[in-house]
């Protein structure tokens, strides 16, 4: 009997509380920003794509959900022709995130991704790729790799010397 | 056999190795750089070090390089030791002080030896924070990308190149921390086996061009064993598809044929299975009601088949099974071979020599072995390219051999041995018409008329058995060349004699034989290797069939009607008014081919078949070897192996030679009931049935990508994975993760060993056989007991012929060969198909301004070609660039009549 009425006293005391339920959707939950959503392909500092196609996340990936295609443009910058992500299989383990080399992959704090047909949840490079550089402002891979593209030749990366002079026997 | 202690643990290993190789052999995981199976040790990348202890008591002991250490009886030696090992960890980070950072963007990644030997040193944080020295690329020509930056200095690429493939360009600059592998300036690399660089190198500094046009990384790609079928010396590749295409050729190690390189146009002529001219859906002509169904297709042929007259054309660069199921089709009386006839004649009689001869036929490996080698004829860098790769291997045989004996050196101490042989030659003897490649190497080169050259080889067989006639009126510097060359047979343990169809003669290789024969009766080991045209040549000749001019009168007679072309573009195989007087009588032509070519052009009915990357087949080297290719994606459209077309088309018109046939064991069991003669072909490998574990062999890497992806952008249901009902394989990742019997390795991975470098494990001896034999069963061991029959026709000596020319084949290794053209890096290097080159004195002769249009007549026909001056070429002799595609002249040798007005500068031939 006590109890009983220990119980609805609480309950109602509960009507006093902060109400912890968000009314979704007119009311969005505050997302923390490493929150692990849709997936994004972000841009380096200078506007260029950040991914290289290096096949990493690919392979990272426990479901197999990445399939992409490596090219390389005139200014010797890598990048896919294609990038396909099918959503209807990612399971949001962010392994594609850890694995890329460049910060190019990113998941981002949006799980508002429903479709009602599936196939709507294959997305292509131009349905992932962002003009923003995501939660790695400055980052810039071509400018640490000792690879030369065009605006960047040997020797101008990070610590990198000058290009040898093979002709030259000084010590 | 020697007791070693490992780590405290005793071994039985065998004697006259290096403790790196043993230590391999035995499954110990131990880092190296600059060693390479094929190289042999210089120890100059300090990776490999080792403790060795003095003995049992000894717990200080020394670090040694494994590398560098024979093995001793009762040697006690630790890989895990906490000195070496952290001596290791220490090599592999000054390797690394000034790596560039940039695996994500190098198409080694993946496959790459230094990363694998980085993750098992443990080096895992870069302590170096000074500045990364840098290095300008060059530009290497059209296979191979160059990225200097992430070298580490194992000297491996020079000394493949220079020391094992005796290339010049090549080179290593400058000195101390900044040494440079690259040429001298940019430009093409110019040998034929610069391709081996991207595997010899252990990183990314030389890698596959073609690769990076279509990347893909070694975890993504579907793989199959393969056989390359660029010539006919069969090496065995890997083949790698990705999104329906083909995108890398490596090497497949096998220790009888190929080891562990590939020449240029094995590795980079895959090309065309990705080319827009490939055919892709049956087609009919005239076609009235828009694209006809393949079935409606099918019935069509099955009619004509059923009316008779049917003949078939099989094809030398089509699989066994191919061959034979067109056989069978078409009836063993109506089946033509589909060479070309003077291609014919020399593979009839390599064959010929080769079964009923007493010399068994010399795989690569062995000729590696030679102690002496006579070349009859044959450019061999052109026409059979790996087996100048192992002339030039030979050739070091007699001085290494020298040189071990006296300052007690092993094989495998490759820098000592090279300084002590110096520039020390064993004998190799040339006769050809020109320079070789091979001419810098030889130790008497004899260019002259190849009528000349036969007679002197003709000689030399006379010397060695006097029951071969003798050759009359031989000159005396002929006359000393031959008892030079016989003397160098007689000397030599192991001697090699090469010919082929190169030189156009077949007296060659009759010249070949007898001397082969001679050498055998006298108690010698000699070796005996002939080249033929092309990949599959010897499998069809031993599966019979009538000569290609024999399908004309037939069709010319009206004997037959409808003819069935298998893979074949005749206008290669002969002259092109023979071949299309042939299209005009033959009421019907159904090809069944890959390419569309001038033949398809021709055809009524069009049948895709599968390259070699989208079938299974069997095909049969020079040496008679038989050799498996499986099929390694399924292809696009209703492209399917030819064999398998002729079952369907059997099945419709109800052939019953054909019956009851329906996947590749049965026909391979088929084709061995009816030509006893290819039995073995059916213990080739393992049949369709076989599994290990009770799953099939997997054709995707464990870390296959994207497989829920692939396709997602058709349809996000992923399809059930095509089955594979003719082969062990399965066309996904799942299946037995271990080791597959030898012909059934589709890719070379072991676990630690992402690279090529992991054909360790799948070796039982280094540089030897793959556990279990080497793939691969040999149809031809000689005749050792029979009676030797000598041919004893020498030629006449050579005059020329007034007012004709004699012109002969000249092959070239990027060019000749029909499919590697297109491969647009090798099309580029071909050389040009208008040229006909001619002695000086014979252009000044007819009156013709070098470099200018010549007219001559070939049966009938005119002909104009650009006249090129060639000083090796004896008066009276011209010769043309042989296969070449657009090449006006087939049939060759062949004599010509110089036309009334040799110059002309009205171009106005039916040929061009």
């Amino acid at each position: 009997m006590f109890s009983l009425i220990r119980s609805m006293w609480l309950v109602f005391l509960h009507m006093f509380h902060k109400r912890e339920t968000y009314q979704y959707p007119e009311q969005k939950a505050p997302l923390p920003a490493r929150w692990r959503g849709r997936i994004a392909l972000t841009r380096d500092p200078d506007g260029g794509e950040r991914c290289v196609g290096c096949y990493l996340c690919a392979a990272a990936c426990p479901v197999d959900c990445i399939a992409l295609q490596a090219t390389e443009a005139p200014d010797g910058r890598r990048y896919p022709s294609f990038f396909r992500i099918n959503f209807s299989r990612c399971i949001f383990c962010g392994f594609c995130e850890e694995a890329c080399p460049t910060y190019a992959i990113q998941l981002l704090p949006d799980f508002e991704i429903a479709e009602y047909d599936r196939q709507n949840l294959v997305y292509e490079k131009e349905d992932l790729l962002i003009n923003s550089q995501g939660k790695y402002p400055g980052y810039n891979y071509y400018k640490v790799a000792g690879m030369s593209i065009s605006g960047k030749d040997k020797g101008e990366a990070a610590k990198e010397d000058q290009p040898v002079d093979v002709k030259s026997l000084l010590p | 056999m020697a007791t070693i202690y490992i780590d405290n643990k005793p071994y039985e290993v065998k004697d006259g190795r290096n403790l790196l190789e043993v230590c391999l052999q035995l499954g110990i995981d131990l880092p190296y750089f600059c060693w390479h199976p094929a190289l042999g040790s210089v120890g100059a990348c300090r990776q490999c070090a080792i403790k060795s202890f003095k003995d049992e008591n000894d717990t200080k002991g020394r670090l040694v390089m494994s590398c560098m250490e024979p093995v001793k009886d009762n040697i006690r030696i630790s890989v895990n030791d906490k000195d070496a090992v952290h001596f290791r960890e220490q090599v592999i980070g000054w390797l690394m002080t000034n790596h560039p950072h940039d695996c994500a963007v190098c198409d080694e990644g993946g496959a790459c030896h230094l990363q694998d030997m980085t993750v098992m040193t443990g080096h895992s944080y870069r302590n170096y924070r000074f500045t990364k020295r840098t290095y300008r690329n060059q530009y290497l020509g059209p296979f191979l990308n160059h990225e200097m930056n992430r070298c580490i200095q194992c000297y491996r690429c020079v000394r493949f190149y220079k020391d094992y493939a005796g290339g010049k360009d090549l080179n290593v600059f400058a000195a101390h921390h900044h040494v440079y592998f690259g040429r001298e300036k940019d430009g093409k690399l110019e040998s034929e086996f610069s391709g081996n660089l991207a595997e010899v190198c252990p990183t990314g500094v030389f890698t596959d061009k073609t690769l990076q046009s279509h990347y893909t990384r070694k975890w993504d790609m579907d793989y199959a064993p393969s056989v390359c079928q660029g010539c006919s010396l069969g090496c065995n590749i890997v083949a790698g598809e990705r999104y329906g295409s083909l995108r890398q050729i490596t090497n497949r190690y096998n220790g009888e044929v190929n080891g562990y390189f590939l020449c240029d146009r094995g590795r980079y002529g895959y090309e065309f299975v990705n080319s827009v001219h490939r055919i892709r859906e049956p087609a009919i002509r005239p076609h009235l009601n828009g694209t006809s169904s393949k079935e409606h297709i099918i019935r069509h042929v099955a009619a004509k088949l059923k009316e008779g007259k049917v003949i078939g054309i099989g094809s030398p660069r089509a699989s066994l099974e191919s061959n034979f199921a067109l056989r069978q089709l078409v009836g063993e009386k109506h089946f033509y071979n589909g060479m070309s006839d003077a291609d014919h004649d020399h593979t009839a009689l390599a064959l010929k020599i080769l079964r009923d001869g007493p010399v068994p036929p010399a795989a690569l490996h062995e000729v590696e072995k030679a102690d002496m080698i006579l070349i009859l004829g044959e450019d061999v860098t052109n026409t059979a390219p790996m087996l100048a790769l192992a002339v030039r291997q030979a050739v070091r045989q007699r001085p290494m051999q020298d040189a071990m004996r006296e300052i007690h050196l092993s094989a495998w101490q490759d820098a000592a041995v090279r300084e002590a042989m110096q520039e020390e030659k064993g004998p190799l003897f040339i006769l050809n018409t020109f320079p070789t490649k091979l001419d810098e190497l030889a130790t008497r080169v004899q260019r002259d008329a190849p009528e000349n050259l036969i007679r002197i080889a003709f000689q030399v067989s006379h010397s060695l058995d006097a029951a071969i006639p003798e050759v009359p009126d031989l000159g005396e510097v002929e006359q000393m060349l031959v008892n030079q060359i016989t003397d160098a047979l007689l000397a030599a343990q192991r001697p090699l004699i090469i010919s082929g169809y190169g030189s156009g003669y077949d007296a060659f290789m009759k010249a070949a034989a007898n001397i082969s024969g001679a050498l055998q009766k006298k108690g010698k080991q000699p070796m005996l290797n002939l080249t033929v045209p092309e990949c599959n040549s010897l499998g069809l000749e031993m599966l019979g069939g009538h000569r290609l001019d024999s399908a004309f009168d037939v069709l010319l007679h009206g004997d037959a009607e409808t003819v069935i072309v298998l893979e074949n573009d005749l206008y290669r195989r002969a002259d092109k008014h023979k071949i299309e007087a042939m299209f005009r009588y033959a009421k019907e032509v159904i090809l069944i081919d890959h390419l569309y070519n001038q033949t398809a052009e021709k055809a009524s009915v069009l049948l895709p078949a599968g390259t070699f990357a989208e079938s299974d087949g069997t095909i049969v080297n020079n040496e008679g070897r038989a050799q498996r290719y499986y099929q390694v994606y399924v292809p696009k459209g209703s492209v399917q192996e030819s064999w398998r077309w002729c079952l369907e088309i059997a099945q419709a018109a109800g052939i019953h030679r054909l019956n009851g046939l329906r996947h590749l064991d049965d026909i391979v069991w088929a084709m061995s009931i009816a030509v006893p003669a290819l039995e073995p072909v059916q213990r080739l490998a393992p049949h369709a049935d076989f599994r290990i574990a009770g799953q099939k062999i997997p054709r995707e890497p464990h870390r296959y990508s994207g497989r829920t992806a692939i396709d997602a952008n058709k349809n996000v249901s992923e399809p059930k994975p095509p089955d594979d009902p003719d082969t062990p394989f399965s066309f996904t990742m799942e299946g037995f993760r271990g080791e597959p019997p030898a012909p059934l390795i589709p890719f070379f991975w072991a676990p630690g060993w992402n690279s090529v470098q992991s054909i360790n494990k799948f070796q039982s001896e280094i540089g030897g056989h793959l556990h279990g034999g080497d793939p691969g069963k040999r149809l031809l061991e000689g005749n050792r007991n029979g009676e030797i029959t000598y041919f004893l026709e020498a030629p006449e000596a050579y005059v020329p012929i007034p007012g004709h020319v004699h012109i002969i084949p000249v092959y070239h290794i990027f060019g000749s060969e029909e499919l590697s053209m297109h491969t647009p890096a090798i099309a580029q290097q071909a050389p040009d198909f208008f040229c006909i080159y001619m002695n000086p004195e014979d252009l000044h002769q007819w009156g013709i301004t070098p470099g200018m249009w010549v007219n001559f007549e070939l049966e009938g026909h005119a002909y104009v070609m650009a006249a090129m001056p060639n000083n090796w070429l004896p008066k009276g002799i011209a010769a043309i660039n042989a296969g070449l595609p657009q090449s006006p002249v087939v049939d060759l040798p062949q004599f010509i009549r110089m036309g009334g007005d040799a110059v002309s500068d009205n171009i106005h031939s039916s040929t061009f």
